[in-house]
C-alpha cells in the first residue's frame, strides 16, 4: 500500500492562507489502513483546523468528508457537492489522490495535506517500511524475494558493499542489511548459486526518467 | 463557585474500573473536589481515540483530564498503556493547534484512591486556572451550557 503522513497544522494552516470554507477529504484505501487519511484522521485534523484557525483570528469552516477512494472517478463523483460548495479541498489522499481532485475539478485548489512517502507494508502495530521502489522493472526474483533497489541504501546488485556491521546497514544501523537478508534467504529457499550470476547495470528507462508511466491495456479498453 | 477568579471547565474521562469507582468512593467519604469537574464514565482508557479530545476541546473543555487505572492493574491489560500513547500524541497536536499541552492530562488511580484522586483534580483545577480560559472555549457553547 502507499504510506503517508501527515503535515504539521501550522503547515496546513498556511497553506489553506486566504480560504474561509474548506473541505477536508479523505480517502478509505491506502492512507486508512496506514492511519493518515481516513475517516479518523479527517475529523481530527479537520477539528485541529477549526481550533488552530481560531486562536490564529481567522476561522475557518471546515467540512468533512472521506470517499471510498480518491483516485477512481466512480468515487470521486460522489464527493461533487460538498467539493462545490467550498472554497477549497484538502484533500488527504496520496499524491495521485489529489492529482486526480485538482484534474477534475479544475476552477478548485486543491491541497495536499499529508506528505506520501512511499509503498510499504505495516511491519508491526504502529510501524510501516518501505518495500518497494516501483522501478518498473522488478527483480526479486534474483534476490530471493527481498529488493535491493529498495532496501539496500547502496542500491548495490552484485553483493553487498563490505561497510555492514553485524547485520546491520552501515548507513541505517537501525535497519538490517540488505544483502544479509538477501543471501539468508536465498540459502532458505537452497538457491545461493543465483548470486554467481553478474547482474548487468539496471535499465533505469522503466522508472521515473521519462516522465510520468503509463500503462494501456488494449484489452480492458472500451 | 467565586465569581471573581477563573473557573475552568474541565472534562473527566474516567475508567469505570478505577477512577470513576474513586469519585464515587470520594463521594461516600465525604471528601469534596472542585466542581469544575465533568465525569464521563468510559468502560476503559483505551476506547478513547484522539478525536474525542479534540471534540472536547472544540467544544469549549478548558481542559481535559483522563484517568485510568495503574499501569499494570488494567482491567483490559494493557487499555490504559494504549490512552497514554494516544494522550501523549494528542498532546502534540494541542501544541501544534497552538493549545497548551498542560490542558490535557493522563492519571492512574485505582479504585480505592479516593483522597489522591481529589487532589489530582484540585491540582488539574489550578493547573488550568493559571493557564486561563481556552482561547476556542469563548466561541463554543456546547460545555458551557451543559456547565452551567
Amino acid at each position: 500500500m502507499i504510506v503517508a503522513h501527515r503535515k504539521s497544522i501550522p503547515e496546513l494552516i498556511e497553506i489553506l492562507t486566504g480560504h474561509n470554507k474548506v473541505l477536508v477529504l479523505g480517502c478509505g484505501t491506502c492512507v486508512t489502513v496506514c492511519l493518515a487519511g481516513g475517516q479518523r484522521e479527517v475529523g481530527i485534523i479537520a477539528s485541529a483546523l477549526r481550533m488552530a484557525s481560531r486562536i490564529r483570528g481567522h476561522a475557518l469552516e471546515v467540512e468533512e468528508l472521506t470517499i471510498e477512494r480518491q483516485c477512481d472517478n466512480v468515487f470521486i463523483e460522489t464527493a461533487t457537492e460538498a467539493i462545490e460548495r467550498n472554497d477549497a479541498v484538502l484533500s488527504l489522499g496520496c499524491g495521485a489522490g489529489v492529482q486526480a481532485i485538482a484534474e477534475r475539478y479544475s476552477h478548485k485548489p486543491v491541497y495536499a495535506g499529508l506528505d506520501t512517502t512511499f509503498i510499504g507494508i505495516l511491519e508491526e502495530r504502529g510501524v510501516w517500511t518501505e518495500k518497494c521502489s516501483a522501478c518498473g522493472a522488478c527483480v526479486l526474483h534474483n534476490y530471493g524475494g527481498v529488493c535491493p533497489i529498495t532496501q539496500c541504501a547502496k542500491r548495490l546488485l552484485n553483493g553487498p558493499c563490505g561497510g555492514s556491521r553485524e547485520d546491520r546497514c552501515e548507513v541505517r544501523p537501525d535497519r538490517p542489511c540488505a544483502w544479509q537478508l538477501i543471501y539468508q534467504r536465498l540459502k532458505d529457499i537452497d538457491q545461493l548459486d543465483r548470486l554467481r550470476q553478474i547482474q548487468s547495470p539496471k535499465n533505469w528507462a522503466s522508472s521515473l526518467d521519462g516522465g510520468p508511466r503509463v500503462i494501456i491495456r488494449e484489452d480492458h479498453r472500451v | 463557585m467565586n465569581s471573581d477568579i477563573f473557573e475552568p471547565k474541565i472534562l473527566a474521562f474516567c475508567c469505570h474500573y478505577c477512577a470513576y469507582s474513586s469519585a464515587d468512593l470520594a463521594g461516600s467519604m465525604r471528601i469534596q473536589y472542585p466542581p469544575n469537574i465533568r465525569i464521563i464514565r468510559t468502560p476503559c482508557t483505551g476506547r478513547l481515540e484522539v478525536e474525542y479530545f479534540m471534540k472536547a476541546f472544540e467544544n469549549g473543555a478548558d481542559g481535559v483530564l483522563i484517568a485510568g487505572c495503574l499501569e499494570g492493574g488494567c482491567h483490559f491489560i494493557e487499555g490504559n498503556l494504549c490512552a497514554k500513547r494516544r494522550v501523549n500524541a494528542a498532546r502534540d497536536l494541542l501544541s501544534e493547534i497552538g493549545l497548551e499541552a498542560e490542558r490535557l492530562r493522563m492519571v492512574n488511580v485505582s479504585a480505592a484512591m479516593a483522597r489522591p484522586l481529589a487532589d489530582i483534580i484540585t491540582d488539574m483545577v489550578q493547573t488550568v486556572r493559571k493557564l486561563g480560559p481556552s482561547p476556542i472555549a469563548a466561541d463554543a457553547t456546547s460545555i458551557t451550557e451543559n456547565f452551567s
